[in-house]
């Protein structure tokens, strides 16, 4: 028999992938059942990342894995990349953040808007996991709407200070690089590498998180930074720069939020099988069922969905409104299958020995970030009636 | 340095086996294959020592056109090339003649270390080691948990029955077959993955090969595969706790014969 992914793959999608992409799949697919399931409850419940498992995950090349093999990337077809997102999230919607603000959010902005000085700097660190990075956009005061931006770029002889305050920051504490977005004094929006240390920098962390407590997730202070002009991206002035991150973030969690789904789903089906009520299984009886089907139809169009998105991806006809209509349904979905699988089993489901409450409540911040549920709406809304109804 | 190593593709130990009509073998439509289990060590084991001390790792595998799998697999874990030995005159071998024809494409290899998996758990002969490297007229370890290299030679630790253990040197050329648990092995890096179809994997065929069709003949015939038979059946022991005491131990020293 041909390769076959791992997991549901109820359409025989395997048949659309290259043997190179399944055996990225299987590697990543192994590598969370074996190293990320066995720890991740301990890690939730304690509010701690899993930092054991980034050096693993930069030797197997997780770190960069779409950019080109000579600044350290592995080269991968967005497809390629996709699932590796998707399988991380099976694992943890936490795993998947770390990897997807590396890749998408610090070192795409690198490679593309970065100097020659700067890729040589940090891509290759970043890709062997020696440095970590973060990206900071959104504020207290501003986010849906990150053209409002407060945080301020201010010209000082041949440099910059930076002044504001960023929030909602993934990797913040553990980073040792910020991607930081500040308006300049004509307010263009421009992209800074701020290394951890630099005075007036401070990064603490945010307690009380509910929802993906295996990642870390901070403000970044920025008292009047000095930042050498050196380190801004020369490649991004407005806000097109960090958009055009956020469309490869987005693009990652919309195969992301699938591997949420196939983790509950999984469970459930397990589950339904093993427990008995009423003298037979409760996978026998049509209200499981319903919810067990429901889960996989919307699991297999959510497939379908981010398969061609890559495929467009790869052949560069990308729109980054198609990557809205792609997360926005596959996080709502996503959030859905850990409603029911948690349904499904009963008192047990809310206990974290089950992984439907970890997932439920991360799926609330993947819900929310790289753009909520909707601003997608709305993003969808005006390309589909020329009307823009942001505001 | 080069470094050979044997793979045999299984039916993934996961797989539901169901026996085929002419109960000569399992049915393998629909089943997922993988590598056999101590040849993946074996292979981790190559790779290490590669690693360590430089040279090349070459995979090989005997069987149909779905082999290829394994033998991609292990080129994206970091083997440097592979040989794929596939021929419809040897579909049904036995262990002679795989060894055999294992010499033949080997011999070439010129290889300083030959690894095997210790056993195939299909049919679990652990022969094909031993057989090669006397064919090959080099020396062979079985059964080794851990090894190290030096100045041409080896110093391999070797499980005995009964929790013993033993050290074995040995000259270089050697063949060792591999125990499971010598070390962990490694998932295929995505760059391993991107970098594989860029390698090279020989197929050779009996026609490539210096050696007659009557070298492997199968000596041995597989008769009939079957999942045992239940032959057992309980004995309800009656009457007073004496009398069944004394029936059960004359059962079980009579008839079951345990003591
Ligand atoms: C765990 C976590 C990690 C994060 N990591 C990062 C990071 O690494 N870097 C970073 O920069 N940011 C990060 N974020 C921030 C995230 O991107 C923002 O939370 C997100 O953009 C939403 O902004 P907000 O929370 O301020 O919500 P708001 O913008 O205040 O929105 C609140 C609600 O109002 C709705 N709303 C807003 N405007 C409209 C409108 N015009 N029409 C209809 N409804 C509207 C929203 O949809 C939402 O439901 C993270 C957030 C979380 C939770």
């Amino acid at each position: 028999m041909s390769r076959q992914l791992r997991g549901p793959d109820y359409l025989a999608l395997s048949d659309l992938l290259t043997e190179e992409e399944i055996l990225i799949q299987h590697t990543a697919h192994d590598f969370v059942t074996a190293e990320v399931l066995p720890i991740i409850t301990k890690h939730f419940r304690d509010g701690t990342f899993p930092a054991t498992l980034v050096p693993q995950m930069a030797q197997l090349g997780f770190l960069g894995s779409a950019l080109p093999p000579e600044v350290g990337g592995a080269g991968l077809s967005a497809v390629g990349y996709g699932l590796v997102s998707q399988e991380l999230e099976r694992g943890d919607s936490a795993i998947r953040s770390f990897v997807s603000v590396q890749n998408s959010l610090v070192m795409f902005p690198i490679f593309t808007f970065g100097s020659e000085d700067q890729k040589e700097r940090w891509l290759k660190p970043l890709a062997r996991g020696e440095v970590i990075g973060c990206f900071g956009l959104t504020e207290p005061d501003v986010g849906s709407n990150p053209a409002a931006m407060q945080t301020r770029a201010r010209r000082d002889g041949d440099g910059w200070v930076l002044s504001g305050a960023k929030m909602w920051i993934t990797n913040g504490s553990i980073a040792d690089i910020a991607i930081v977005w500040a308006k300049d004094e004509e307010d263009t929006v421009r992209g800074f590498i701020v290394e951890r240390g630099s005075p007036g920098f401070s990064a603490p962390d945010m307690t009380g998180k509910l929802s993906l407590r295996a990642s870390v997730t901070s403000e970044l202070l920025l008292d009047e930074v000095p930042v050498a002009e050196s380190s801004r991206l020369p490649g991004a002035a407005g806000l097109g720069g960090p958009l055009n991150c956020l469309t490869e973030a987005r693009y990652g969690i919309a195969w992301g939020a699938i591997g949420a789904a196939v983790a509950c789903y999984e469970a459930a089906l397990e589950y339904a099988g093993e427990r008995t009520q009423f003298g037979r299984p409760i996978s026998g009886f049509q209200l499981t069922q319903e919810k067990l089907v429901w889960m996989l139809t919307e699991i297999t169009k959510a497939q379908l969905l981010v398969l061609q998105l890559g495929r467009l991806k790869e052949q560069g006809k990308l729109r980054f409104q198609q990557v809205s209509l792609a997360k926005r349904n596959n996080v709502w979905m996503a959030r859905v299958c850990a409603r029911l699988a948690r349904e499904i089993h009963g008192a047990n489901g809310i206990m974290d020995e089950y992984p439907l409450m970890r997932h439920m409540m991360n799926l609330e911040s993947v819900y929310t970030y790289e753009g909520t549920h909707e601003m997608h709406t709305l993003i969808l809304g005006e390309d589909i009636t020329g009307q823009p109804a942001f505001t | 340095m080069r470094i050979c190593v044997l793979i045999k593709q299984l039916p993934d130990t996961g797989s539901a086996l169901k026996i085929r009509a002419d109960e000569l073998w399992v049915d393998e439509d629909n089943l997922v294959f993988s590598a056999n289990e101590s040849d993946s060590y074996a292979l981790e084991e190559a790779l290490l020592m590669k690693e360590a001390q430089g040279g090349e790792v070459v995979v090989v595998s005997l069987g149909p056109e779905r082999v290829g799998q394994v033998l991609k697999d292990a080129l994206a874990k970091g083997a440097d090339r592979a040989i794929h030995l596939h021929d419809p005159a040897w579909e049904v071998l036995d262990s002679l003649g795989l060894a055999r024809i294992m010499a033949a494409v080997l011999k070439e290899e010129q290889c300083d270390l030959i690894f095997t998996g210790l056993q195939s758990d299909d049919t679990g002969d652990g022969q094909l080691g031993p057989m090669l490297a006397e064919l090959l007229d080099m020396p062979h370890v079985t059964l080794v948990v851990e090894t190290e290299l030096s100045d041409g030679r080896i110093k391999v630790k070797q499980e005995l029955e009964g929790g013993w253990f033993q050290y074995v040197t040995a000259q270089l050329p050697v063949l060792l077959t591999i125990q499971s648990g010598i070390n962990k092995p490694r998932y295929a890096s995505l760059r391993g993955i991107m970098a594989m179809k860029h390698k090279e994997i020989k197929a050779v065929g009996a026609g490539d090969l210096d050696l007659p069709a009557d070298q492997w003949v199968a000596g041995r015939t597989l008769q009939r595969l079957y999942v045992p038979e239940k032959t057992k059946e309980t004995v309800f022991l009656e009457g007073s706790p004496q009398e069944v005491g004394a029936a059960l131990v004359d059962h079980l020293v009579n008839t079951a014969k345990v003591f």
